[in-house]
């Protein structure tokens, strides 16, 4: 980054203000690998990487008012990049504190037969009732991440809510499901 | 790029609608400062004794004591609207710092003049607990008031800029005290003052995320 791109991110930024949906766009896209280089001092799976830098893109979205133009783009950006980033890192410290990872959970198989205790529970009308019980946030979720198969960015920008906040939402989702069909929904 | 995030980019700018930039927060806080300022003299000319007042005002302790109250209200209420901005750096605050060991500073050398009020029944706790309700009576709506003006700026890091709004409304309540404080403040005083403006700053920190909208 030179200081004549962080003038220019700067400028984007007062039209992105002002509605310039396509200064906008340029934008986003030319700030990204900045954003993932600060991402990258606290989390190191490339995944992960991508998820808190659209964490941190939804975010500049919500406080895009925040923005002086008078001031340094980048100190704005950096602080709100650095910000979420120690957000997620202390979401990822209480998540894994609480749970085990998997990989196992998520596989089916190809005999129908391996697959009864899902196939038992594929009775519709006891889903729908069981999603329909669930709180708005985490109905939310599994209706945008599973029924409708959208991206995790996709359905944050969609429910507004955030990219952690949605994860947390489908988890207890589950889990709420599970109990309400005897244990046998498969993540 | 990941199609993913491609994808996000996309949806964020795809109808794109205008904001309006907040107004600088020195400008956004003296507007605030300046309805507070308001209310504040409707209750004193409306409720107060101002003739006692004006007695009082004479001794330069209980002047420096209320300039340091009144700074560490004005200064902290800033700070809580500096930081609210993601580019604010935390050392904001310590702007009320110096303001707030002022008033400790006079308020403590009153204490020790006047230390223990002894009345026929030995030591006395005199006006402090109705001090105290006062300055949560007064701090907790303030702290409302001023969580409102905040949250449009949906604080990234939610917990100082509420610590800084509860010191800062908890320390006018305490100014506007002083209005309906006819004697010089004892041990006992001093110490239920400063529990008021802790209990309203840890208040103001539990409501953080809620209050201010923040993520």
């Amino acid at each position: 980054m030179t200081a004549s791109s962080a003038e220019e991110w700067g400028r984007l930024m007062a039209a992105a203000q002002t509605g310039d949906g396509s200064a906008y766009a340029r934008l986003l896209r030319e700030i990204l690998p900045y954003v993932r280089a600060i991402v990258r001092r606290h989390h190191a799976a490339p995944d992960r990487v991508e998820d808190v830098a659209q964490d941190v893109l939804l975010t500049l979205h919500r406080i895009r008012h925040t923005y002086d133009p008078a001031r340094p783009f980048t100190a704005w950006l950096g602080a709100i990049a650095h910000r979420r980033s120690i957000d997620a890192l202390r979401r990822k410290v209480r998540t894994d504190a609480s749970e085990t990872f998997s990989p196992t959970a998520y596989e089916t198989y190809a005999d129908p037969a391996a697959n009864k205790d899902i196939a038992a529970h594929e009775d519709s009308a006891v889903l729908a009732e069981a999603i329909a019980a669930l709180p708005p946030g985490q109905r939310q979720a599994v209706e945008l991440l599973r029924l409708k198969e959208m991206s995790l960015a996709e359905a944050s920008a969609t429910s507004g809510q955030s990219v952690g906040a949605l994860k947390v939402s489908l988890h207890r989702a589950i889990r709420a499901l599970q109990r309400a069909l005897g244990g046998k929904v498969d993540r | 790029m990941t199609y993913e995030t491609e994808s996000l980019i996309a949806h964020l700018a795809e109808g794109l609608q205008p904001v309006r930039p907040l107004a600088p927060p020195w400008l956004r806080a003296s507007l605030w400062l300046g309805v507070v300022a308001l209310l504040g003299a409707g209750v004193v000319f409306g409720f107060s004794d101002l003739s006692m007042f004006v007695r009082r005002i004479h001794d330069p302790k209980l002047a420096l004591e209320l300039t340091g109250t009144l700074l560490t209200g004005i200064l902290a209420v800033i700070a809580a609207f500096e930081l609210s901005l993601p580019d604010r750096p935390i050392t904001w605050s310590l702007l009320p710092a110096p303001s707030f060991v002022l008033w400790l500073g006079s308020s403590g050398y009153s204490c020790w003049r006047h230390w223990l009020v002894r009345g026929p029944n030995g030591i006395e706790i005199g006006e402090g607990p109705d001090c105290f309700l006062w300055i949560v009576a007064f701090g907790v709506p303030l702290a409302i008031a001023l969580f409102l003006a905040l949250r449009r700026s949906h604080p990234l890091s939610p917990g100082p800029v509420a610590a800084m709004a509860g010191l800062g409304v908890a320390s006018l309540a305490a100014f506007l005290l002083q209005f309906f404080h006819p004697f010089d403040v004892t041990f006992i005083d001093l110490g239920l003052h400063l529990a008021a403006v802790a209990t309203v700053v840890v208040l103001a920190r539990a409501a953080a995320r809620p209050g201010l909208n923040s993520f």
